[in-house]
């Protein structure tokens, strides 16, 4: 009985991985979303999967590392990751914001002499 | 020379108005009459896509005007103005509000030290001489943390650094067409044209009291405003010190 519970969760987790890493793979081929996206999409799966498969590698990382609770090493890198992902997408956020207002400028100049032009 | 110096000038001044209706058709209509030696001038009404008849006021009295397709904040609005002026080869930029607080007829005031080549950004100022309009006691406070902020990291003295009556040569002009800021960009341009060595001037001028609409800044977003500029300040100077420091070594 004490092992059914571990090959659960390991099946469950495999399967998980594997559909996120289809979805990835779906939205690249789709064009929904662009390659220097995905790699880190990629890489994510990737690591699910390792410890999808070896289920002994998270509790030989926390020994090694000194972590009495190998759970909370999963919660510290997940978070690590999830916040430089998001200055990631500020900073993208931030390019197509200026880039967004050149544009704008660029168009409603233009647009001006368009209508200067029309009219004389 | 002297006469050469002072012949055909173009000036082209840039009135970015958000939500203007009430006054823009009087703020174009003063304009109109204005004449300074050989200048000529051009109003150049920016509609920061407002939500009112801004656009339909501004088509009825100015044959020039940008229409910007989204909404850009006073900062990007203003600099369009100036890709215009960039675009089109002109000697000065004025900026004027087109709220109706400033004086049409201190333009003239404000490109002399332009046109006498005694300074490349020249400040409306309505502290000089302490005349007019003064605007409210928190505003004072604001207006005079930002002195002192300025004065500490740059050595002059700005009495009116938030003024948007302000004219600039065409040095400048290229400067601010590369960056200028995005929101509530007056303060921290001083930072800009001062670390790039531009003479900065404040002549004193006569502000009124907004007649209809409201200002771009609340009450409630004073603090967040006085936030927004330091850190604004502070971050252009230690970016454009850094950067002089990487292009001398």
């Amino acid at each position: 009985m004490e092992n059914v519970i571990p090959y659960k969760i390991q099946i469950l987790s495999i399967i998980g991985s594997l559909l996120f890493m289809f979805f990835i793979f779906r939205l690249i081929v789709k064009g929904k979303l662009r390659e220097e996206y995905s790699i880190i999409w990629i890489i994510c799966t990737l690591f699910l999967l390792v410890f999808a498969f070896w289920r002994n590698g998270l509790d030989i990382i926390a020994k090694l590392l000194g972590v009495y609770y190998a759970p909370a090493l999963i919660f510290l890198g997940a978070i690590f990751a999830i916040i430089l992902f998001l200055v990631h997408l500020s900073v993208v956020n931030s390019k197509l914001q200026k880039q967004i207002k050149d544009l704008a400028q660029e168009h409603a100049i233009l647009r001006s002499e368009l209508e200067n032009k029309n009219k004389g | 020379m002297e006469k050469t110096a002072t012949n055909n000038i173009k000036a082209l001044i840039i009135i970015p108005c958000y939500n203007e209706e009430g006054n823009i058709a009087r703020v174009i209509d003063q304009l109109q009459g204005l004449s300074f030696q050989d200048v000529t001038f051009t109003i150049l009404p920016v509609n920061d896509c407002s939500k009112d008849k801004t656009l339909s006021e501004i088509k009825k009295y100015s044959a020039n005007f940008i229409n910007l397709p989204i909404n850009l904040g006073i900062g990007g609005a203003v600099q369009s103005g100036f890709k215009y002026a960039k675009k089109n080869n002109y000697d000065i930029a004025i900026q004027f509000d087109g709220d109706g607080q400033h004086p049409a007829e201190s333009i003239c005031d404000l490109i002399t030290p332009i046109i006498n080549n005694s300074a490349q950004v020249v400040i409306g100022s309505r502290f000089l001489n302490k005349e007019g309009f003064q605007s409210s006691s928190m505003r004072r406070f604001g207006i005079n943390y930002f002195k002192y902020l300025i004065r500490s990291l740059l050595g002059i003295t700005i009495t009116d650094s938030t003024s948007g009556f302000r004219a600039i040569n065409k040095q400048v002009i290229d400067l601010v067409c590369n960056y200028y800021p995005d929101t509530y960009p007056e303060p921290e341009a001083l930072v800009l044209y001062q670390l790039n060595k531009m003479k900065i001037e404040e002549i004193p001028v006569i502000m009124k009291e907004r007649e209809s609409g409201t200002s771009s800044i609340g009450t409630f977003s004073s603090i967040y405003y006085m936030i927004k500029v330091t850190l604004g300040i502070l971050f252009i100077y230690i970016r454009l010190k850094a950067n002089g420091k990487r292009n001398t070594v």
